[in-house]
């Protein structure tokens, strides 16, 4: 049975090597944050960090996983409070909400490596995730609200090292 | 003129039948309205299957409130709770929200139904929920004096707390409802008797509290129909036939299907609702499986009556059905336009045409169906619980009351939920294994099996005397008739020439308000795209394209008597006559977006323009007062970029500002999406987008700026999650006639088009 290496712990699934990612963590893991839109990786709906990149589940087989560590909504901040969750809920980004687990973990990859993006990176990072409320413009506030905090912690966890 | 709001409000929801209910529990209290005995049980499930409350108080304070509406991302379950909150007194973070089963003491106040669209939900339950809050904090307040020993008039209530000042004694909710003393029971007349507050002492209405429903969306843990899981549950994946509808299934070939791990069964679906024609449902152990299976069975159809309708052929009907004098039957007739045509100085024609349209929310359809003793369960997030629960008991052949619906979070709607098509393969396959399954739609399925915003086709043509004015404007629209598939009698609306009801959710938005003193509507059904293309009700439904003929035909008449298309406008809002009110209302809308955007303020450069459109969508009798500027630049290539929408809209009274602002920021991208980046087309009888690469929804990359300027000027709360959608589209095209001079009459509007148009 394989295993998975997902948000920390370490669960063995039973499923065949070419089931996608997607369905092993909803239906198996029953973890259902991470949704199923599009099956075709149009609308990444499904985003997940693999190994710290956002991929879409529904394209990842089961196989592709092997050793790596798959992070999902559920595993982003263990209390939900990652700087992008709070600022979600500081801009009350979500509508229908559906789409929302995938864009954040879309949004997290491009802060995990840029704390300062411009709106243009933003759009370029993000313009794979569909929102069919049309919640894009909160999504672009959050990200750069998110990133401020980021940067804002950060700065004042350097003062506080000693020299 | 639409009258089903009072002609669909059964007798079972008149007030003066019900008692209001407030006492303790053990669990707490409880108030709502009781159904009629006998009355409920006869309508649809019985109600001992939930509790039967608009909300409980627990003996911890927490205020749940149950809301009846389905929350597809407009919030309308916090919006409930926010105006139950205000009359009752409660803190914020007290608040909870619940989703209402299908028992029918949950029906719409006003509407008499479980049903959630048309931007009424607000507008329909203020009273009733801000009634239901007043009572209760009356029960509590007369309970909290019982128990402190003190004049219920000396009171005070903020914040879940009764406090008497002068004694400095106080308790909380909770208190009370430990103590047991709010007892006070509430008469029909008693209930219409309370003074609610009056817009001044407003503490809640008009604040843009938190969401309630918004931290579950950030931390995967808001549940939707999709998430539902049941102990020993099938999946069930469709094959659905490459005809939209009227195919049957000749035969299925499982042997494929059955080396197939975890496969179970292939169900051939006989709905007798109508519903569906053709689909197939693999089970399976998991979901992974069932679209295995589903991808090896081998199906033989018979294409049935459609099979060879095509997007063209439905049009060129439509062209044909519009030209018979005898054809649909009259929304509108005022004065004789055809007499008026033969005395004008000058008469316009055009033809208008919108496409079809899918509404592809981000959750693919879906349904868990399990049977439980007697009781069908039916795990979905749908808009029309009372409906959808009648047909998934069809699907069963068991009586509607013996179904529970349980709602959840809608991955979105946008009307797409109102139909009730996945009941009926979940319903099918469950029976068929004796196990829960849950059906999901592909993506493929979403889009191919849509109740698609039908294609339309309007032939505007328009009268002007010798002073550019006015004065006669013949409107035929020519659609499938998306409400009339319902089969609820009360939701048409008699025609004014009395040859039968028409589906006034294909005119709305053409009865508008400006003053035409000869002017006729017409509807016109298009029996072959009714039939071979199912519609149903796109977000802003009928005002989506029928003011896409309106707001563009007025701009080509301004234009053609050289006047300023918005000064044009203000001169027909004159409120004469049936217009008084509305127009006026208009008319400053139009002027607050005009201020805005700098409307005629500042030379463009060449290559861009403004255009204007206002529009009094939803509905003449729901009207939300809705006006944009759109700020378009066209390159010679007819690309066209809309560098700016700004939108003012007059919603009366807002109870959440910020969601007003979301709701109509996405309603107006949705106007644009639908304007210029989606299109379905008909081929062979099956709609040829499968996903969202063919069919393509606004993206992140393509949103332009979008001010929204909200009026609220004290009058009724009007509904705000559709309006915007239908305004967009004509002032984008007036814009691009603005920029350009080309004058384009389809929607989707096209780089193609617009060159052709500025050629011509």
């Amino acid at each position: 049975m394989p295993t998975l290496t997902i948000n920390g712990r370490s669960l063995s699934v039973d499923a065949a090597n070419d089931t996608p990612l997607l369905w092993v963590i909803r239906e198996q893991l029953q973890m259902t944050g991470t949704k199923f839109g599009c099956g075709a990786g149009l609308c990444g709906a499904c985003t997940v960090h693999v190994n710290g990149e956002a991929v879409r589940s529904c394209q990842t087989m089961l196989s592709d996983v092997a050793g790596k560590k798959i992070t999902t909504i559920e595993g982003l901040a263990p209390k939900g409070d990652h700087p992008l969750q709070k600022a979600w809920i500081a801009e009350q980004v979500p509508q229908c909400g559906y789409c929302q687990s995938g864009q954040i973990m879309q949004a997290a990859s491009l802060l995990a490596k840029n704390a300062n993006p411009t709106k243009e990176e933003v759009v370029a990072h993000m313009d794979g995730n569909l929102c069919r409320c049309m919640t894009y413009s909160r999504i672009q506030k959050a990200i750069m609200r998110a990133a401020t905090e980021m940067r804002t912690a950060s700065a004042a966890g350097n003062e506080r090292r000693p020299t | 003129m639409n009258r089903h709001i009072k002609t669909i409000t059964p007798e079972t929801t008149d007030l003066s039948r019900r008692s209001f209910l407030v006492g303790t529990a053990a669990t707490g209290l409880v108030l709502g309205y009781a159904g009629v005995p006998g009355i409920g049980e006869a309508l649809a499930a019985p109600s001992s299957f939930e509790p039967s409350v608009w909300y409980a108080i627990a003996p911890d304070g927490l205020v749940t409130v149950t809301c009846g509406k389905a929350d597809m991302g407009q919030h309308i379950a916090s919006t409930m709770a926010q105006i139950v909150c205000e009359e009752l007194g409660a803190k914020w973070s007290d608040m909870r929200v619940a989703l209402a089963s299908n028992d029918p003491k949950f029906n719409d106040p006003v509407l008499g139904a479980q049903i959630t669209g048309g931007s009424w939900s607000t507008m329909m339950n203020f009273d009733a929920m801000s009634r239901a809050g007043a009572a209760g904090r009356m029960a509590l307040t007369e309970g909290a004096a019982a128990a402190m020993g003190v004049p219920a008039s000396e009171l005070v209530v903020r914040d879940s707390v009764i406090a008497h000042p002068k004694s400095k004694k106080q308790m909380s909710f909770a208190d009370v409802v430990k103590s047991g003393k709010a007892t006070k029971t509430f008469t029909p007349d008693e209930l219409k008797a309370i003074k609610l507050k009056t817009p001044d002492q407003y503490t809640m209405i008009g604040v843009s509290v938190p969401q309630l429903d918004i931290p579950s969306k950030t931390n995967g843990t808001a549940k939707y129909g999709i998430d539902v899981m049941l102990p020993g549950m099938a999946y069930g994946a469709v094959v659905t036939p490459p005809v939209r509808f009227g195919a049957t299934v000749k035969s299925v070939d499982d042997t494929g299907a059955k080396k197939v791990p975890g496969f179970i069964k292939a169900v051939t679906l006989d709905d007798k609702t109508g519903t569906t024609s053709g689909w197939v449902v693999a089970v399976a152990s998991t979901y992974a499986n069932a679209k295995k299976a589903a991808a090896v069975l081998k199906i033989a159809y018979d294409g049935g009556p459609n099979a060879k309708v095509s997007s063209e052929s439905l049009l060129d009907e439509a062209k044909r059905l519009q030209k018979l004098d005898d054809s649909g039957q009259f929304f509108v007739k005022d004065g004789d336009p055809v007499a008026a045509f033969g005395s004008a100085a000058k008469v316009l024609e055009a033809e208008y045409t919108t496409s079809i349209n899918i509404h592809a929310p981000m959750e693919p359809m879906n349904a868990t169906a399990e049977f439980k003793g007697d009781i069908l369960h039916i795990y979905s997030g749908n808009q029309f619980a009372t409906r959808s629960g009648a047909i998934a008991a069809g699907a069963a052949g068991i009586d509607p009351k013996f179904v529970v619906m349980h709602q959840m979070w809608l991955g979105g709607g946008f009307g797409r939920r109102l139909d009730a098509d996945m009941m009926v393969p979940a319903v099918q396959a469950a029976k068929a294994i004796g196990k829960p399954v849950k059906v999901i739609y592909t993506r493929e399925n979403d889009m191919t099996m849509d109740f698609s915003r039908p294609l339309t086709y309007q032939k505007v043509k328009a009268g002007v005397d010798v002073d550019g004015k006015l004065v006669a404007l013949s409107h035929d629209v020519v659609s499938a008739w998306p409400t009339a598939r319902w089969g609820i009698p009360d939701f048409l609306t008699p025609s004014v020439d009395k040859k039968g009801p028409l589906d006034s959710f294909t005119v709305n938005g053409a009865d508008f308000f400006y003053t035409v003193p000869n002017h006729y509507v017409r509807a016109i059904k298009n029996e072959l795209a009714h039939n071979a293309t199912p519609s149903g009700q796109l977000r802003s439904v009928a005002p989506g394209w029928t003011f896409w003929a309106v707001e563009s035909m007025i701009d080509e008449i301004a234009a053609a008597t050289g006047k300023d298309p918005a000064q044009f406008r203000i001169a027909l809002l004159d409120g004469k006559g049936k217009n008084d009110g509305g127009a006026q209302r208009l008319r400053n809308t139009l002027l607050a977006a005009m201020g805005l955007s700098g409307y005629g303020t500042k030379q463009l450069p060449k290559g861009e323009g403004m255009g204007v459109a206002c529009v009094s969508s939803q509905e003449r009798a729901t009207a939300s007062w809705t006006a944009c500027v759109a700020h378009v630049a066209v390159a010679p290539s007819g690309e066209v970029t809309v560098k700016k929408l700004t939108v003012a809209t007059d919603v009366g009274t807002q109870v959440h500002p910020d969601n007003i602002r979301a709701q109509v920021e996405g309603a107006a991208l949705w106007g644009l999406s639908l304007a210029m980046y989606e299109k379905a087309t008909l081929k062979d009888g099956g709609i040829e987008q499968t996903n969202f690469d063919s069919y393509t929804p606004l993206r992140m990359s393509q949103m332009p700026e979008v001010a929204v300027a909200v009026i609220a000027n004290g009058e009724k709360a009007t509904g705000v999650g559709e309006p915007a959608v239908t305004v967009v589209a004509p002032a984008i095209g007036n814009a691009i006639f603005n920029a350009s001079g080309a004058r384009i009459r389809a929607l989707p509007i096209t780089a193609e088009a617009v060159k052709g148009a500025m050629k011509a």
